[in-house]
């Protein structure tokens, strides 16, 4: 085959084609999880604690086991298995201790949601109620309650964490470059600030739902919400010692997941349920209120930067604490720990690091991956950190920025050496700078201005991300034909609204030169009928799935120019194809179809030659290293994308009243597969990214009740929350492993969106904002209650 | 208690249970699973339905409620196959991502339409308000509505920018 041969067909990629699931999706005929009923199913409920922190006196279930109608009670005594992604620390049901309010400590099945319901009102649970550890500011201090007094004894990931037995740390990461104290030593200033955040809930519109079937002979399937399907199954397998063949997990369409739904949930004890059950299917889905304490969320941090900076506004050295609050249990939070310490700088140049990021248990729900892993929170830290700095030395924020970014020949945290080819983050600064006018206002803007009352600022920020995966991170896609030359693909990649099903049948269809309506991207994901994927997540499916898409296009149509050379007598050089026949390429005429070809060719006498044509595909991530367990050092990230967002607020010096007028964001995508899908996973973080910037935040009473879990107290932004302008800007440098170039960009959308709304607030008032989300009243006490600058200044030139 | 109700054009006689929703009823006794529940709390919009020809969160509504009434589900807006004028406006401007805010979003854009029919953008976002999106961040569903009001060109369609 030609590499070269032009072709009359259209390239799909780049081209606004519209997403393969809307209609299912517009018409109510997509199936979820959420809409699957099965014969003989049963309806599960939980019993959860009122307490943060309790031991567990009794539990009496022979109320509920009486009740008619139900097959199954489960407690935690009578289950033997952990569970747990990097460390495992999580039993199915809480056996002799709860460590946060809301945690599940007794299941029901029953015939009905109404008698299972009524069963666990039945369950009585008697609770020796403890002081629980709520911040974890207060849990590293020595004399805090222990979360898990037995993190001595639980397996974890050696290669990755580094658990500390006797205190409530599970991990803390490293990163060690340059020579910190030379660094600071040789500072002009030195500036050091707290900045944090608190937990906040993913939110997916569809709660977390699963059926599990668990027949006789081990035969288990699962239907679930999950991200992930082989994780999970692994996860599953490992705390149930199946082996991976006597279990199915299948997903069907996702209602939104956003981290939430990657790794294992609600499985295991539904698993648990249909054994007990006597292997009927049992089903259970999170109320909304369950979906906030009963399901996981995302990591609050404290993040203490120290910053050193020489004359030139060069930053010299840079001390980055980070304090993750990964709740009850490890989870992703430790990995969210490990990916944000390598990320902790963004994407400039610092000589001089040093990073201790701890994870660190409380008495609440625990965190786990959330769009972004990590990064949203510290950049919050870090891009108001950058602004303060700026502020200190008397540079402009933009200029202080564009001085410190990463550029072709920077070495990374880790000592990767940046690249021409790795992405273009001043691109991106100056086109999100440019996009809102950056550093003036407009006349219409003065007028503005003039006429409200309020005052008018801009703020800019940036971001970067690479995916959080381990090294040898791979996947596989095969692409079969049908008969009548259409294909299909599959892939364990979960779309899961993202597009993924969409820009894969682009990236077919261009590699094979067929229109995207020959390729069908299967909808379920099934693990019994799928090649492997690790995860649907850490922005890498478009780099990994995609490049397996195209090693299986070619292994296709290696596989029909094979069978086309011995029927047209010809050798394979000289074929070349268009979307229905292969030919040769100096005599057209003679040719075969694809159609003749796809399940085997047959001469006129009958004789049949070839096979099926099954193209398949594998990708590796290429390269990458653990990284050093005392310095960080080592290559960790598949590909960088970076970022910027421009933010213009206005706001009430009075009262604190802001409103959002534009968001511009720009990132560097490599190559934009489609842009109508781009633009909209784009705008949907940079929104994402304004709730988590202005409103959202779990809330906690002091003995860690959970206040706020509904959409009423825990607002998500609406359709009249959104800015008067909002603009999408693509940069494209192409990554060279990439897919036609392509990287991921699934995430970074959301990332910093908060210090540049609160870059813009801090711009038109001086409010110097440190916590996140960013409320009214925030504003209004940071503009009453300024503190003097010095107070963060350690070092400064002698004036 | 026994009740008959006009669901998308058919009529069912049922026994329903006197405390169950309209939401329930649809999904599990009528298994017209295309109107989804996201919070049974009447917080989200998911499961947006139109009784009587006017939108309401069937979650807030009691089945019993509906006797006698007429309801209009997702499932009857594509008539024969083809997808509506506001459903082939989702599409063209890619409204849709996970899918499950979809049915409430297009039926609350029909009754906005219906009272509204060159509603505003303000006027957009006022009608859809009642209607919770994570991923799409609305504003392609916005674009989508004046597309398919006759307020959008090939040219004022919002677009992706290059640098």
């Amino acid at each position: 085959m030609s590499d070269t041969t032009t072709s009359s067909v259209a390239t799909r990629v780049g081209d606004s084609v519209q997403r393969v699931d809307d209609t299912a999706k517009l018409t109510g005929g997509a199936m979820y999880a959420s809409d699957l009923v099965f014969a003989g199913m049963l309806h599960a409920q939980v019993k959860k604690s009122p307490h943060a922190r309790a031991k567990i006196v009794a539990i009496n279930t022979s109320k509920a086991e009486n009740l008619p109608g139900v097959h199954a009670v489960l407690t935690g005594k009578e289950l033997n298995y952990r569970i747990g992604l990097y460390v495992a620390d999580k039993d199915i049901l809480a056996k002799d201790a709860v460590r946060h309010f809301g945690e599940a400590v007794a299941a029901v099945a029953a015939e009905s949601l109404d008698i299972a319901s009524r069963a666990v009102d039945l369950i009585d649970v008697e609770y020796e109620v403890l002081p629980p550890v709520l911040s974890q500011m207060d849990a590293l201090d020595e004399s805090s309650p222990l979360v898990h007094p037995d993190l001595g004894s639980y397996d974890y990931v050696k290669a990755s964490f580094s658990p500390q037995p006797g205190t409530n740390i599970p991990n803390i990461t490293k990163i060690r470059k340059g020579d910190i104290d030379a660094g600071f030593a040789e500072a002009k200033w030195i500036i050091e600030r707290e900045y944090t955040n608190p937990s906040v809930q993913h939110v997916p519109l569809e709660t977390h739902v699963a059926i599990v079937e668990w027949k006789a002979g081990d035969e288990v399937t699962i239907w679930s919400s999950a991200q992930s399907p082989f994780t999970l199954r692994d996860l599953f397998c490992r705390a149930f010692k199946l082996p991976h063949n006597k279990v199915r997990v299948v997903i069907p369409h996702v209602g939104g997941a956003f981290g939430g739904k990657a790794g294992i949930h609600l499985e295991p004890l539904l698993a648990c349920l249909s054994r007990k059950a006597g292997g009927r299917p049992v089903k259970f889905q999170a109320t909304r209120e369950e979906e906030f304490s009963l399901l996981p969320c995302r990591s609050a941090l404290t993040y203490r930067i120290k910053t050193g900076v020489d004359a030139d506004g060069r930053i010299t050295a840079q001390k980055l604490l980070m304090y993750w609050d990964s709740g009850a249990y490890a989870d992703y939070a430790v990995n969210v720990t490990r990916a944000s310490a390598y990320s902790a700088g963004g994407p400039y140049d610092i000589p001089n690091a040093w990073v201790d990021a701890y994870t660190i248990y409380t008495n609440k729900p625990w965190g786990t991956a959330y769009r972004g892993f990590g990064h949203v929170e510290f950049f919050w830290g870090l891009e108001r950190h950058m602004e303060l700095v700026a502020q200190v030395i008397g540079m402009d924020p933009l200029e202080f920025r564009k001085k410190n970014l990463l550029k072709p020949g920077s070495t990374t945290l880790t000592g990767e050496r940046i690249n021409e080819h790795t992405g273009n983050p001043l691109k991106c600064l100056e086109a999100a700078a440019k996009a809102i006018n950056y550093g003036r206002l407009t006349p219409e803007e003065e007028e503005r201005q003039a006429r409200t009352g309020r005052r008018i600022g801009k703020g800019i920020a940036t971001l970067h991300k690479a995916p959080a995966m381990p090294s040898f991170t791979t996947t596989a896609a095969v692409i079969k034909m049908n008969s009548d030359g259409s294909v299909v693909v599959n892939i364990a990649l979960t779309e899961i609204g993202q597009g993924t099903a969409t820009v894969v049948a682009q990236m077919a269809a261009d590699r094979l030169r067929f229109p995207v309506s020959l390729v069908k991207v299967a909808v379920e994901r099934d693990t019994d009928k799928d090649p492997f994927d690790w995860q649907t997540v850490a922005s890498k499916g478009l780099l990994l799935t995609g490049n397996a898409v195209i090693a299986a296009c070619d292994d296709l149509l290696r596989q029909a120019y094979s069978d086309a050379a011995q029927v047209l007598r010809a050798q394979t050089a000289d074929l070349d194809h268009d979307a229905e026949r292969i030919f040769i390429m100096q005599r057209p005429e003679e040719s075969v179809t694809f159609a003749a070809l796809s399940i085997g060719y047959v001469y006129p006498n009958g004789n049949g030659i070839g096979g099926p044509l099954i193209g398949l595909g594998r990708y590796t991530a290429q390269g990458l290293t653990s990284l050093d367990k005392e310095t960080g050092q080592g290559l960790p990230a598949l590909d960088w994308t970076y970022g910027a967002h421009g933010v213009i607020a206005e706001v009430d010096p009075e009262t604190g009243e802001y409103k959002v007028i534009k968001i511009a964001s720009a990132f560097d995508v490599g190559k934009v597969i489609n842009p109508g899908t781009m633009r909209g996973q784009c705008i949907g973080g940079m929104i994402q990214g304004l709730g988590t910037a202005q409103c959202e935040s779990y809330i906690y009473d002091g003995h860690g009740h959970l206040l706020n879990p509904s959409l009423t107290d825990n607002k998500i932004l609406t359709s009249k929350d959104l800015p008067e302008e909002i603009e999408c800007i693509a940069v494209e440098t192409p990554q060279l492993d990439g897919p036609f170039g392509a990287r991921g960009v699934g995430e970074h959308p959301m990332i910093s969106v908060a210090p540049a709304l609160a870059n813009a607030i801090h711009d038109a008032t001086g409010a110097e904002l440190t916590h996140m989300p960013v409320r009214f009243e925030d504003v209004w006490r940071a503009i009453h209650n300024k503190q003097p600058i010095d107070t963060w200044v350690t070092k400064a030139p002698a004036v | 208690m026994w009740m008959s109700v006009e669901v998308n054009g058919h009529i069912y006689e049922r026994e329903v249970t006197e405390h169950w929703t309209l939401l329930r009823f649809l999904r599990e006794d009528l298994e017209l699973t295309g109107t989804k529940d996201g919070c049974s709390a009447g917080e989200c919009g998911d499961c947006t339905v139109m009784l009587n020809g006017e939108a309401v969160n069937a979650c807030m509504v009691l089945a019993a409620e509906a006797d006698g009434a007429t309801v209009e589900t997702i499932e009857a807006e594509a008539a024969k196959g083809e997808l509506s004028e506001i459903q082939a406006a989702f599409a063209r401007n890619y409204a849709v991502q996970c899918g499950y805010c979809t049915a409430g979003m297009v039926m609350s854009v029909r009754e906005l339409l219906r009272h509204n029919p060159k509603p505003t953008v303000a006027e957009i976002k006022e009608g859809i308000e009642g209607n919770l999106c994570r991923c799409t961040g609305y504003q392609q569903i916005i674009e989508a509505v004046l597309d398919v009001s006759g307020q959008i060109t090939n040219e004022t369609r919002g677009g992706l920018k290059y640098v």
